[in-house]
């Protein structure tokens, strides 16, 4: 089972301990004794974030409590070349924040306060630990919330989010992380303070503000963070529509935004997942569809009224054969209530479950599922499918049991077949998960050699010792010469015209 | 494949590298006022032209760089579609001989990243670029992003594009998401001083309403509405002011975006007079900057134009104070720097920047900072 995971990077254990009293000697120099962690059973909570598949124990856990600290430590971990992997909650599903064997965990939990909420700049400044919900909670009041909503908000922190450029359900209209942004202030991995974005729209120089959302921890150190928060929606209203076809219910959320309409979430589950779901939250769903969607409108009244029709209209042509809509608040967070319980609906049909993220165009969405209905025979596991229609992510969620070696090896092969035919069909192996250590197999599909020495280079101009969070995201040229598979070729795409010379 | 105009582009780009010379990327030419001076021989990428897939139910186009924009409006258009950030279409400069009367390409763009009206409603170019296929300072072909709305596949290079002015490489083919067009609009017109105006705009951030652009210059607040029908008359109720004509208010829009209304062409005499044309960029919630000569503000407040003789060190300075920055649009006198300056520890990532995907210094030296 061991053999499955990433290598870890080895070290003989004497000189592991060396290496652990010299940082330990370091850091206690800066940090008060309680936030300085370095025995087994004190770092044990830090060694896997959400992907619990993949852990490691790290050398030192730090959980600093100021910004001069931080800076501290970035400083000591900078001059004794250790690397430094920066965690939140640790809710990430690639292994992001998977601990270096020889390098020191940078715990950020203590950076949770919630610094300014300012309605008249819709915005609000929020240290790094902040929960995702909570910034919503806190701009209630004032009729604002911060708009993107990852089924993990409860837990996940903004940093996170900010190191993910995390999605959710309503990103198809109101966008990603990065879209909801506009500063980041922390540290850079010298330990020397940094600000990307501003309280203005854009910045002089490149807007960096692209490569640090989706950074994953490998370029700067996040401490805090100004977000756009936007009007609560007067009203929300949910459509709930059965198809007994997978291929009509793909080619209805083609429909859909082909008549103009952005829905403010366009979420699909397959059969497998509906039935997993009613068991676990008995909101009434449609047993025998092939498919379900869920569509939803928000806004205003008259706007939601409009909309919902319009969006009626389309299912119907698409050939929906049953179709409710929400009378009201709790019954549209009861359609809801399926959808955002899909993972841990998952974990009571199987002891354990992989949840892959890929994203694809959207009218290839028949396409994938029927690939992944031929992979669940090849390696002999089950899938269940919840799809967010509208930008085209996919999470299949591989159903195995953990405790049986080979199975654990098949899901392995099962996800990565996902992924690279993903790719093959124009998509992308993760829409909004991250990298990780998961998936950098993946990458060497995705990307050339050239365009991942490329990406290797972007990181050392932030990062010239490669120290902040190293091994994750771009595979080594090495690591996708051994792993054998031919990337998928993108270039420029066919010239439609004829030449011109 | 054989493609004779991007195998021009590469033997270009060797032969300057080779040579140590510097190359000035050129798209129609219509933004050479903008930025530092180009240096270095043009580099023309109008042969790389052409729409390569576009599918309207995707949202999404993937076009080569020298694709003329026009062209590309017009396809988005025939499907009811559009490029929502509304980028401006400068005419062909008359003074600039290498200009087209075709005006701009899709890949001036990405690299000058300017964009309209709307802006503070839908976002900028960077915001709706999912991913582009660019040359890098030594001809590697390199595609980053891709052609799907959630995509977290190594770092977005693709978006950094956007308003890089062309220092990182040659942007050869870039994907862009695209919306249908609203479905209703209205513009609405206010008396109000700069001060009301800026406290009204923030004011009406607060609620639900579909406000989409909006403009203030000399006394005159004018709002674009848009979206759904039934939300754009409502709020027509909800916010009063005075209807204004459906075409004098496209008229408006347009040349507003366009740099061809009554602003932009008083702005322009004055530049030529020796006045500066300077776009502040600044949180929406400043206060009214109290500063000699003509200001025009857009996004909610977010920008604001200056057509000012005021000695640049000023404008700066009160941009800065404002917690924002003044990029100095046109103007004769450029020494004080066309983008303002960089903290210590950004500008050391732009030359590093800078050194990891073009070493050789070859495309567009010291078009957005003057060292690099």
């Amino acid at each position: 089972m061991q053999t499955s995971g990433p290598a870890n990077p080895e070290a003989s254990t004497s000189e592991r301990a060396r290496r652990q009293s010299a940082v330990v000697a370091a850091l206690g120099a800066v940090l008060p004794a309680h936030a300085l962690l370095w025995q087994p059973e004190d770092t044990v909570p830090y060694e896997c974030d959400g992907l619990t598949a993949y852990r490691r124990q790290p050398l030192v856990v730090v959980l600093p409590e100021t910004e001069a600290q931080v800076a501290a430590v970035l400083k000591a971990c900078h001059a004794l070349q250790v690397p430094v992997v920066a965690r939140g909650a640790g809710t990430g599903l690639s292994g992001g924040a998977l601990p270096h064997a020889m390098g020191v965990t940078l715990s950020l939990a203590k950076f949770n306060r919630i610094l300014a909420v300012d309605p008249y700049s819709r915005t609000a400044t929020v240290q790094c630990g902040v929960r995702n919900l909570a910034i919503s909670e806190a701009a209630a009041p004032h009729g604002l919330y911060y708009a993107p909503d990852p089924s993990s908000q409860i837990a996940c922190t903004i940093g996170g989010n900010v190191a993910e450029n995390s999605g959710g359900v309503h990103c198809l209209k109101y966008g990603l992380t990065l879209h909801n942004v506009l500063r980041v202030r922390g540290f850079t991995v010298e330990g020397e303070p940094v600000e990307f974005g501003s309280a203005a729209l854009d910045v002089p120089g490149l807007d960096l503000m692209p490569v640090i959302v989706g950074s994953e921890g490998m370029l700067a150190v996040t401490i805090e963070v100004t977000v756009k928060l936007v009007p609560k929606p007067k009203l929300a209203r949910c459509i709930m529509a059965s198809f007994d076809d997978i291929r009509k219910a793909g080619d209805a959320v083609a429909a859909i935004i082909a008549a103009g309409i952005i829905p403010a979430g366009l979420e699909m589950m397959d059969k497998p997942m509906t039935a997993a779901v009613e068991d676990y939250v008995h909101a009434n769903y449609d047993l025998t569809a092939e498919a379900i969607l869920l569509c939803e409108s928000d806004g205003t009244p008259e706007e939601v009224a409009e909309e919902i029709g319009r969006m009626q209209d389309v299912l119907v042509g698409a050939g929906a054969t049953r179709m409710e809509v929400s009378r009201d608040e709790a019954q549209r967070l009861r359609f809801w209530s399926g959808r955002k319980n899909a993972f841990p609906a998952s974990g009571r049909i199987s002891p354990d479950y992989m949840c892959m993220d890929s994203t694809i165009p959207r009218k290839r969405l028949a396409d994938i599922l029927i690939a992944i209905a031929g992979m669940e025979k090849k390696y002999g596991l089950r899938c269940a499918n919840v799809f967010h229609a509208g930008d085209g992510n996919l999470h299949p969620l591989i159903l195995f049991d953990a405790n049986d070696p080979d199975q654990l090896h098949r899901c392995e092969l099962f996800g990565a077949d996902i992924l690279e035919t993903s790719v093959r069909l124009g998509g992308t192996v993760t829409g909004e998960h991250g990298v990780g250590i998961e998936k950098l197999n993946s990458m060497c599909v995705q990307f050339t050699p050239e365009e991942n020495a490329q990406m290797l280079a972007l990181k050392r101009a932030f990062d010239p010792l490669e120290l902040l969070n190293p091994g994750k995201v771009i595979p080594t040229l090495h690591r996708c010469a051994e792993y054998g598979k031919m990337h998928v070729s993108k270039g420029l795409l066919p010239f439609p015209e004829l030449e011109r010379f | 494949m054989a493609d004779l105009a991007l195998q021009r582009l590469i033997d270009q780009i060797q032969t300057a590298r080779s040579q140590q010379a510097a190359l000035d990327i050129r798209g129609g030419g219509t933004k050479a006022f903008y930025g530092e001076a180009p240096q270095g021989d043009p580099l023309d990428v109008r042969p790389l032209a052409g729409i390569s897939s576009y599918e309207p139910s995707e949202l999404v186009v993937t076009v080569r760089a020298g694709t003329p924009l026009a062209e590309l409006e017009a396809v988005l258009a025939e499907q009811g579609q559009c490029l929502p950030f509304e980028p401006p279409r400068f005419r062909p400069d008359i003074k600039n001989q290498g200009s087209e009367p075709h005006g701009g390409t899709v890949g001036g763009m990405v690299a000058a990243g300017l964009s309209g009206p709307a802006r503070a409603a839908v976002g900028s170019v960077r915001d709706y670029v999912l991913g582009a296929t660019m040359l890098n300072g030594n001809g590697e072909l390199l595609s980053f992003g891709g052609q799907v709305m959630k995509n977290v596949a190594g770092y977005d290079v693709s978006r950094v594009l956007a308003g890089s002015m062309g220092i990182l490489g040659v942007i050869c083919e870039v994907s862009l998401k695209v919306l249908p067009m609203p479905v209703a609009t209205a513009t609405l017109r206010f008396e109000f001083d700069a001060a009301t105006a800026l406290r009204q705009l923030n004011e009406w951030g607060k609620d639900p309403l579909p406000i989409n652009a909006s403009a203030w210059w000399d006394g005159t607040l004018v709002l674009r509405l848009a979206g759904a029908a039934a939300a754009v008359e409502s709020a027509r109720a909800q916010l009063g002011g005075e209807l204004v004509d459906a075409a004098m208010a496209a008229g408006f829009w347009t040349g507003l975006r366009d740099h061809g209304d009554e602003f932009f062409a008083g702005a322009a005499k004055a530049v030529d007079g020796g006045a500066t044309l300077w776009r502040l960029s600044v949180p929406q919630t400043a206060p009214p900057l109290k500063l000699p000569g003509q200001q025009l503000v857009e996004w909610g407040g977010a920008q604001r134009w200056l057509c000012t003789p005021l000695p640049a060190v000023q404008v700066r300075q009160a941009a800065a104070s404002a917690q924002g920055h003044a990029v100095l649009f046109r103007g004769t006198d450029k020494r004080i720097g066309v983008f303002g300056p960089l903290s210590a520890p950004l500008l050391r990532i732009h030359r590093d920047l800078k050194k990891a995907f073009d070493p050789a210094a070859v495309f567009n030296r010291g078009r957005l900072i003057p060292e690099l």
